[in-house]
């Protein structure tokens, strides 16, 4: 089906958005003014990108608006960039339950900045945000109860940012002596070890199948790619 | 008191073979011919383990006759621990769904006098199914020290046993054996029902060999 659209579509004017969604974005960008950085579809899904100190307004229009109206409130989470200057993306799922679309809303934030909370228009967003809080360490502003929601009583750390170790700091054990629960900074047995489906041993330099004729004229290909965290 | 060897002890009561052949006439109901050759019963060396129908009638014979069974202590423990392990439902993950397919028609987890009790202080045996998170260790750690003694441990499935997937992760005790003494553990990830049932006859068969008053 979209073949034959595309086959109908002139080459000469790309701007005219011819999928629904697409034309949906953008009169949402459109209507929303400066609140609204742009649009995209990928893999058949409507992202916009918008302001986060603005995302209440956002928020309120996407859910209140007759061609929108998206009443339903998926998901709320985060994703971190070290490399960037504003370190973290926030990202809102909504379903509009009118007329059966998706939309994803991106903001970018910086660590210091502190997020407004959605509560006032989706009273759902609460442990969403208790959970962005607890896992990134984002902050959010007008929240009546923001504490961790996942991790252990007294827990240090926001477990998906990516500085923070996958082991994490304490680990525990049962103390035969003091008769309780005790906890400790992590002792493991076993060091990480990289496992793949090739060879039960790591750290050997083999190539991967079918490899076996590029390693001639790049011997360093196969060995680039081979991980070794033993040495 | 002594381990006693499994293979000679069926049960309650280990038939001699004068015994085996009298229920064996019981069960053909024709006359016995020289007492050896009843048909179809096994006259030579007792291999076959223990034979329930037998022991059952043998039990039954005495009680009426008598109105009283003569057995060992450590034997009647036994009988009643291994036969009445009430099990605390302690599901923590995908794990407990199997734990609850044993307990259905299929495996018919309660034909061994079993039962899931929904509180430590009525449970014999606590089924760690699932992920052990350092936030319940605490709470694990409190639930087991409430069930009555004599009180058996078993982790189910490879998060109980040593973190399995999660051995590296932040937030999971790396086998739930670094907070409760384990008895039996069931390898898989999850343990079909099958695995679990056999890891509980398992448990029951250490109680049977461990069989003394004091634990």
């Amino acid at each position: 089906m979209t073949d034959t659209t595309d086959l109908q579509t002139p080459a000469q004017v790309p701007e005219a958005p011819t999928d629904p969604l697409d034309a949906l974005g953008a009169s949402i960008v459109a209507r929303l003014g400066d609140a609204a950085m742009g649009h995209a579809v990928t893999h058949g899904e409507l992202a916009i990108e918008v302001d986060i100190r603005r995302i209440v307004e956002v928020v309120g229009f996407l859910r209140a608006d007759s061609a929108c109206p998206f009443s339903c409130l998926i998901d709320i989470t985060a994703v971190d960039w070290p490399g960037r200057a504003k370190r973290f993306d926030m990202v809102y799922h909504f379903l509009s339950m009118y007329t059966n679309r998706r939309i994803r809303v991106k903001a970018q934030v910086s660590e210091e900045e502190m997020v407004p909370s959605i509560i006032p228009v989706f009273p759902g967003a609460n442990w969403f945000e208790r959970e962005v809080f607890d896992m990134y360490g984002l902050v959010f502003s007008g929240h009546p109860d923001l504490r961790r929601l996942l991790t252990d009583y007294g827990f240090r750390g926001h477990p998906l940012r990516k500085d923070f170790p996958l082991t994490g700091f304490n680990e525990v054990r049962y103390d035969e002596v003091q008769k309780r629960v005790v906890y400790e900074p992590v002792k493991l047995a076993q060091e990480w070890r990289q496992f793949d489906f090739l060879s039960p041993w790591e750290g050997g330099a083999f190539a991967l199948p079918g490899d076996e004729k590029a390693g001639a004229s790049n011997p360093q290909k196969g060995k680039a790619t081979t991980p070794n965290t033993n040495r | 008191m002594a381990v006693k060897d499994d293979t000679k002890k069926p049960g309650l009561i280990l038939p001699t073979e004068e015994e085996m052949q009298r229920a064996g006439s019981l069960v053909q109901g024709g006359p016995q011919t020289g007492g050896l050759e009843v048909q179809g019963v096994q006259t030579g060396l007792y291999t076959a383990g223990a034979d329930r129908e037998v022991t059952v009638r043998e039990m039954n014979k005495d009680l009426q006759d008598k109105g009283f069974l003569v057995t060992s202590t450590a034997d009647i423990i036994n009988w009643a621990r291994t036969g009445s392990l009430h099990w605390m439902t302690f599901g923590l993950a995908c794990c407990a769904v199997e734990m609850m397919h044993t307990s259905m028609p299929r495996y018919d987890l309660e034909r061994f006098g079993t039962a899931p009790r929904a509180s430590p202080r009525q449970s014999d045996l606590i089924i760690v199914a699932g992920t052990l998170t350092n936030k319940m260790a605490p709470a694990f750690r409190k639930i087991y020290d409430q069930m009555p003694e004599p009180r058996y441990v078993i982790s189910m499935g490879s998060c109980a046993n040593g973190g399995g997937y999660y051995h590296f992760g932040y937030s999971v005790v790396r086998g739930c054996d670094r907070i409760v003494p384990v008895d039996v553990y069931v390898p898989g990830c999850p343990p079909t029902a099958e695995a679990l049932l056999y890891g509980i006859l398992a448990l029951q068969r250490k109680i049977r060999r461990t069989g003394t008053i004091v634990r």
